[in-house]
């Protein structure tokens, strides 16, 4: 298994959004290295014929029946809003479309 | 914003072999949204049909809609696809601020439906099956709207602004395999596709179908090869192409513009591209890149889903008949010719043809407006003739009028264009506008004596029988009244002043 | 009218007791608890268990069932055995009308607009909220350091950590300043903190507790639980938070049965009770070891048979969870981003986007555990890796899972030391990562396997005094054997002792003139 440097780091604190400087990216990549390698022996231990478990109890068709609930004011749903104009939420300018 | 190089269609196809692909969103029409119980409604005030579960509070947890379980399941049927006996939901992780969690709720390897065709059927009767890859469920996101800079374009915005209420609506996205052997039909097979895939789910009644509304979602994946190769060429994929009309030209300008790159020499991009209506062309997105990576895993806050082959057979027992044998039968119930119904559906009218007859048409009154008047118009405007606005009722009432001899059919025409001036109903326009055929008698009386006065010869070839001659009479009749007067009434009056037996 | 001092330190159960007889009202229980907060809680000494007290909201909650119980009839018949019996609330469950943090900086000051499915439930049962207590942020944490707001003290030694990531919950109990609280455990953060802390703290089995409303870390391993000085309370707690909800679609259908009637069953004649191998010995305090030892020779003189079992994958089981948890958290947090609540940080410098500011944002409102699990999560789920770490790391719950099944078809209920050690001391692990995760090497595989645990004091360790738990599991939807053991035990151990182990805490300085320390001085500092 892959050895994890700083340009991962990197690139995965780009992918989880979170700004890294220099000095956290270099701290990580040195924690996460140990961690890594600590967890390794988890690829090795089952083999092919082993089935992945996602849930500790299993229950399969939950279901909620379509009948309309409860719904927030505009107010409610803009409380805890950082910035919000007419009802809405305010975001700065987003350059990158999907 | 650089004005990309087209080769001609006719050159393009010359040159290259058009591989096609579809991904079409389908709005489900449920009462609430996919995990949460909020209502599932268009248009209502921002951020008031959501709650806890809509806008990613912390600590909540998605439940999942039967019904919206159900309708994909219908729609999986209808595309005669195999139905998965156990499939899961994953997450797709990526951050946007119209995705509430910053993950979308989605099915990944274990889609609810695969395995699927349906056959298309050509403007000239030729069938073409598009096979289907997968159709599969998840969330819809939130609208953003982007203020300042240049009017509501992502670019040079100032900020934008997020309502949640379509968070969590449910979407079945239907995924094509790669369609191969379209040729120059490419266009119109892009646009028979996704008419066919609306009028399926509409026909189920699982959504609303409107694509103006974005009930109806499609994008367009576009590659060439050269002719013989087998290989596929590196595609784009064309956002936000949301109406029929528009496929047909997204994938025309496509097609023309990976030919021109392909023929300077270049590689063509794997990107997203953007469908602009106004200037009927596609702009870049963005570049495929490694942060595309959704991270997918399944689902921890939700189970799989079991469909059991009773459950299955319980809800295709519930499913309408299929289009084509609607078809069959709305074209027997209506009386229509062969040519008759295929310029009906490749106009793409059976739908309001039948709300229309619904509504109280007959078949003939309903396709003599709809082929006679609206699709016109349409092309025109360069609309679908369906969202041009035409209601079924305003054609029931714009027909009474003429069968009342309110109005004649040339007014009729005149109401209409300003019933889609949005001046009124058409009673109201006939009001507005005085345009009520001339019934009182009088003015119509002294006309008709104004008439006879000023040909007497004519008159007199009347009194002699010649009944063809009273046209001449009419006409005067006519061009008096500005075209108002009834002229069967007209003809009547003349008839009884010269004393003559109709 | 019982002394206050006395009052704080009865169970619930002694608690329910007084208040159905009348002989106390819950204003007065209240506001003993919430003068021994004033008195504990606050102050550069002071146990910190609590984020937030909620004096006027919980006197009122009180002052309503007194009212309910003074005029009688059928409302009063009708009201639930804890009704007036307050309690403390780990800051990862939301509630309306307390601010809820997660311990982290980048939900300072937010309000939730909705309950939690068990805060609803407390609420029915009329049990009055003494607060929010402390958590490793996001409950990432085994110490309660990585709160970003301070860590709480353990009361055996405030020199010394709490356990975590409820370290709140479990010193305010053991501290005397709630009666029960509510705990989440995603890999040991209820029973840890109740071993090290000489307090019972339960994981319910997957499932039987609602998890809507618990801010999540790790979906798939994330339980919400009690926290009590008692098996009995624990028991009676689980009652009132446990049940189906419709809101959690992992939630399990059917009850569970009484648990309290399990509790005081007190019965283990006959039953067979297993040690695992794997989860004893090296790695292990000898204070640990000879406590565990004493528990199992009670237990053999009570009637039930000792066996030995294997779980040969448990020792897989620390790097597995290393992989699930990191994974689900990372995308469980992905929420966090400075949009919709919380916490908005700009950029220092242009272009003001939106991406930026999301960076921004949470490099500011998470701490550093909270990232490096991020990163990690973000890593093990990454394109190219999914199948050896998350992948494995899935199939490894099955041979857990395995390994219990195998377990329990030989003993009914399973026993280990519930930590390797008692508690360590504030700053001691908190630059070693590796270290401070082997502290949850026997409580992970019951959230691995979503079988329920328990743990329970077991007396205090030979070289420092310090209290010893001992963890009890039992196969899914079994919770009741590990109330019918632990209060067998529990009793065989106070009779030992001449009293609960608490007792023999060192008394706390108390302070009345210091005042509360709780999100609101802090931020009014």
């Amino acid at each position: 298994m892959a050895a994890i440097n700083r340009d991962d780091v990197a690139h995965l604190a780009r992918l989880a959004h979170i700004e890294m400087s220099a000095d956290e990216l270099d701290r990580m990549a040195g924690e996460l290295a140990v961690i890594v390698d600590s967890v390794k022996s988890v690829s090795e231990a089952a083999g092919d014929d082993v089935p992945a478990t996602s849930h500790p109890i299993p229950l399969t068709n939950v279901f909620r029946e379509d009948v309309v609930g409860h719904t927030f004011t505009a107010e409610q749903s803009l409380s805890g809003a950082p910035d919000a104009y007419e009802g809405r939420f305010k975001v700065p300018a987003i350059l990158d479309e999907d | 914003m650089s004005v990309d190089a087209t080769l001609s269609f006719e050159e393009a196809m010359e040159k290259y072999d058009p591989v096609l692909g579809f991904e079409v969103h389908v709005e489900l029409n449920t009462k609430t949204k996919m995990f949460s119980s909020a209502p599932n409604v268009f248009g209502d005030e921002p951020n008031t049909n959501v709650n806890e579960v809509d806008l990613g509070m912390p600590g909540v947890l998605p439940v999942v809609n039967r019904t919206a379980i159900e309708s994909s399941i219908k729609i999986g049927l209808a595309l005669n696809c195999k139905i998965a006996e156990t499939c899961r939901f994953a997450r797709k992780n990526y951050f946007y601020p119209d995705t509430p969690k910053n993950f979308q709720t989605s099915q990944y390897d274990e889609p609810i439906a695969y395995d699927g065709y349906l056959d298309i059927e050509l403007s000239d009767g030729t069938v073409f099956r598009v096979e289907i890859e997968r159709a599969h469920m998840e969330e819809d996101a939130g609208k953003l709207t982007h203020m300042g800079g240049s009017a509501g374009r992502i670019q040079g915005a100032d900020y934008s602004l997020v309502d949640y209420n379509r968070s969590g609506v449910p979407l079945v996205e239907i995924v094509t395999k790669p369609i191969q052997g379209a040729g120059s039909r490419a266009p119109e097979l892009a646009k028979a596709y996704v008419a066919a895939v609306r009028e399926i789910v509409k026909n189920l009644g699982v959504s609303d179908a409107k694509m103006e509304r974005g009930n109806v979602r499609c994008d367009a994946n576009v590659s060439l090869r050269p002719h013989g190769r087998e290989r596929f060429g590196i595609r784009s994929e064309t956002k936000n192409v949301n109406s029929l009309r528009a496929v047909e030209h997204a994938v025309r300008y496509e097609i023309q513009r990976h030919a021109a790159v392909l023929d300077s020499g270049e590689p063509v991009i794997q990107e997203t591209r953007h469908w602009h209506e106004d200037t009927r062309s596609t702009t870049s997105g963005r570049a495929k890149s490694d942060a595309d990576d959704y991270r997918y895993f399944p689902e921890p806050d939700l189970v799989p889903i079991v469909a059991s082959r009773e459950w299955v057979e319980e809800l295709r027992a519930t499913l309408p008949e299929p289009p084509a044998e609607r078809r069959k039968r709305l074209q027997a119930d209506w009386g229509y010719s062969d040519l008759e119904f295929r310029d009906v559906v490749n106009a793409g009218v059976m739908d309001e043809i039948e709300e229309t007859i619904a509504a109280g048409a007959t078949a003939t009154v309903a396709r003599k407006w709809w082929m006679g008047e609206i699709v016109g118009r349409a092309k025109n405007a360069d609309v679908d003739p369906g969202q041009l606005g035409v209601q079924p009722a305003t054609i029931v009432e714009l027909n009474k009028l003429v069968e009342d001899g309110k109005i004649n059919n040339k007014m009729a025409t005149a109401v209409l264009d300003g019933v889609l001036a949005g001046e009124g109903t058409p009673a109201e326009i006939v009001e507005k506008r005085g345009l009520a055929v001339v019934s009182d008698d009088g003015p119509l009386l002294e006309a008709i004596d104004a008439a006879l006065a000023a040909q007497p010869d004519v008159a007199d070839k009347i009194r002699a029988g010649k009944l063809q001659a009273i046209g001449a009479i009419v006409g005067g009749v006519m061009k008096a009244t500005r075209g108002q007067a009834d002229a069967g009434r007209v003809k009547e009056l003349i008839l009884q002043k010269l004393g003559v037996e109709g | 009218m019982t002394d206050t001092n006395e009052l704080i330190r009865l169970s619930a159960a002694q608690l329910a007791q007084k208040l159905a007889a009348g002989e106390v009202t819950s204003v007065e229980v209240t506001q003993a608890y919430l003068d021994r907060i004033a008195a504990v809680d606050g102050g550069p000494r002071g146990v910190h268990a609590f984020l937030h007290v909620n004096t006027e909201e919980a006197l009122a909650v009180a002052a309503e069932v007194d009212a309910i119980r003074a005029a009688g009839g059928a409302a009063a018949a009708e009201l639930h055995e804890l009704a007036g019996v307050p309690i403390a609330v780990k800051d990862l469950i939301v509630t309306v009308g307390q601010p809820t943090t997660a311990g982290s900086k980048i939900l300072e000051g937010w309000h939730s607009p909705y309950d939690a499915t068990v805060v609803k439930r407390l609420r029915d049962a009329k049990m009055p909220i003494l607060g929010k207590t402390n958590l490793d942020e996001f409950a990432m944490g085994s110490s309660t350091e990585h709160s970003a707001y301070g860590p709480t003290r353990n009361p055996w030694d405030l020199d010394r950590i709490p356990g975590g990531s409820g370290g709140g919950s479990a010193a305010a109990v053991a501290a005397f300043e709630a009666p029960l609280a509510l705990g989440t455990d995603t890999g040991g953060s209820i029973r840890q903190p109740g071993a090290v802390t000489g307090t019972v703290g339960v994981k319910p089995t997957y499932g039987s507790v609602s998890r809507y409303g618990a801010i999540a870390m790790a979906s798939s391993l994330d339980q919400i639980g009690p926290v009590s000085r008692t098996v009995l309370d624990s028991a009676l707690l689980h009652q009132v938070i446990g049940g189906h909800d419709p809101y959690d679609s992992t939630s399990l259908p059917d009850p569970l049965g009484d648990l309290v009637a399990a509790a005081r069953l007190g019965n283990v004649d006959g039953m067979k009770i297993g040690i695992i191998k794997e989860l004893h010995g090296e790695g292990y305090q000898a204070g640990v070891e000879n406590r565990f030892n004493e528990s199992l020779e009670l237990l053999k003189q009570a009637g039930a048979e000792i066996v030995e079992v294997s779980c040969p994958n448990f020792k897989y089981a620390l790097g597995a969870y290393y992989l699930i948890m990191p994974s689900e958290a990372s995308s469980n947090l992905a929420k966090f981003d400075g949009v919709r609540y919380g916490l908005r940080v700009l950029p220092k410098d242009a272009p003001l986007t939106i991406e930026r500011v999301m960076g921004a944002t949470r490099a500011a409102g998470f701490g550093d555990e909270v990232k490096r699990r991020i990163i990690l999560g973000t890593y093990a789920l990454s394109a190219g890796y999914y199948d050896a770490y998350y992948g494995s790391a899935q199939k490894v719950r099955t041979l857990i899972q395995r390994d219990f099944e195998a377990a329990f078809a030989q003993a009914d209920v399973l026993i280990s030391p519930t930590a390797p050690t008692t508690a360590f001391k504030l700053g001691e692990k908190l630059n070693d990562p590796l270290a401070m995760y082997l502290n949850d090497v026997a409580t992970i595989p019951a959230n691995m396997a979503g079988v329920p645990g328990l743990s329970l004091p077991g007396g205090l360790a030979d070289e420092d005094g310090l209290p010893v738990g001992i963890q009890l599991l039992a196969p899914a939807r079994q919770d009741a054997r590990l109330y019918r053991v632990g209060a067998v035990l529990e009793s065989l151990l106070e009779a030992q002792w001449g009293g609960p182990l608490l007792a023999q805490a060192p008394a706390l300085a108390t302070s009345v003139v210091e005042p509360v320390e709780t999100l609101e001085t802090q931020e009014a500092k």
